[in-house]
């Protein structure tokens, strides 16, 4: 599979789109039950970048973000990512859980590994649904850096197989206060469980 | 004024007084620094991965260390460096995350900074400074004026190499 992601087909696009989709209408519906308010999403964009462009995306190379990161098993290996905006971080955690500290102290981190798990756990179990592929995820690592070197983790890995990322943009509002939280979200897989994905899904490249 | 030329993921560039070369936000990559202090002509590659040996999409040269650091000095010789008189300075390759059951994909900073050495040692290229590994991202500049390489992190500090 040389270089999939660079020769992606507008019906492989159409296919992650319907996982970011479903996968993030799953999560909100979590991020709702979590938080006990009510959580709307926009339609996810799914978009294929050059190396470079993938920070500008969360606002440059050294903007502050928070990472969470999993490792993917089962039928299909890999790693999953949510990446957020510190602010944004910040915000999430706020609504899970009101309070004037707004460092990012351990209960910070605890939080952001929930909200993770949640977050990924309903992203993959939909792919699972949608693939009949049996896939299960790590506990999560999380890093708190600049967005060029969170997001050289996923770089290096896209850039085992080619020269492009694919990034699915989620916008979850929160409807009482509306406010707004931009997440990221990579998925990963590995050169030769892209193909399982895609196969599964009926999709022939 | 200098002025600074900005080097990408999977880039390199070559500079020389008064221009500055910076990388920003490396995370397991790692930014290889090469300087010829006579000419001082000097460039800078941002690399992804340690070998283009086993990878078989491997056309963008500058995202390996191997086919970087040989495109690189093809260019600084280009300018006037002598290849026999360079110096290298090496900073990045830290591990982002860690887990329990670390795969060889989660080592990739250390594997890196590995190769690089490797590579650097075996073209009999000296590294002056090395300032790699750690879970945290790091921004260098480096000035071919006097070849020193400044090194910036969130919450690690700053230092000059």
């Amino acid at each position: 599979m040389d270089g999939y992601i660079d020769n992606i087909n507008s019906m492989v696009m159409d296919v992650l789109k319907e996982i970011g989709n479903i996968g993030a209408g799953n999560a909100a519906t979590a991020l709702a039950k979590m938080i006990n308010k009510k959580v709307d999403m926009n339609v996810p964009k799914v978009n294929v970048l050059d190396f470079p462009e993938v920070p500008e995306m969360l606002g440059g190379a050294e903007v502050q973000v928070c990472g969470i990161f999993f490792q993917i098993e089962g039928d299909m290996e890999g790693s999953i990512m949510f990446v957020l905006k510190l602010d944004a971080a910040l915000s999430l955690i706020n609504l899970l859980m009101p309070r004037d500290n707004t460092d990012l102290d351990e209960f910070a981190f605890s939080a952001l590994q929930e909200i993770g798990n949640i977050l990924a756990g309903s992203y993959i179990s939909s792919l699972s649904g949608l693939t009949n592929l049996n896939i299960k995820i790590s506990v999560p690592s999380i890093a708190v850096d600049m967005a060029g070197a969170v997001l050289s983790v996923p770089a290096i890995e896209f850039g085992l197989m080619g020269d492009k990322i694919l990034i699915i943009e989620n916008e979850f509002i929160e409807f009482q206060e509306n406010e707004t939280v931009e997440g990221y979200f990579f998925l990963i897989p590995e050169p030769d469980s892209y193909e399982t994905l895609l196969n599964s899904l009926g999709v022939q490249l | 004024m200098s002025q600074i030329l900005k080097v990408g993921m999977a880039d390199l560039k070559v500079a020389g007084p008064p221009q500055v070369l910076s990388t920003l936000g490396l995370g397991s990559c790692i930014g290889i620094c090469l300087y010829d202090p006579v000419s001082k002509v000097s460039g800078l590659a941002h690399i992804m991965l340690p070998s283009s040996e086993a990878i078989r999409n491997n056309t963008n040269r500058a995202k390996f260390a191997d086919t970087a650091i040989v495109d690189m000095i093809a260019m600084m010789e280009q300018r006037g460096a002598n290849k026999r008189r360079l110096v290298s300075k090496i900073a990045g390759g830290a591990q982002m995350f860690s887990f329990k059951s670390s795969n060889d994909m989660m080592k990739i900073g250390q594997r890196n900074a590995e190769a690089v050495r490797g590579i650097l040692k075996s073209m009999g290229i000296p590294i002056k400074a090395d300032d790699t590994g750690g879970n945290f991202g790091r921004t260098i500049e480096f000035y071919p004026d006097d070849g020193r390489l400044l090194i910036k992190t969130i919450g690690h500090g700053t230092k000059t190499v």
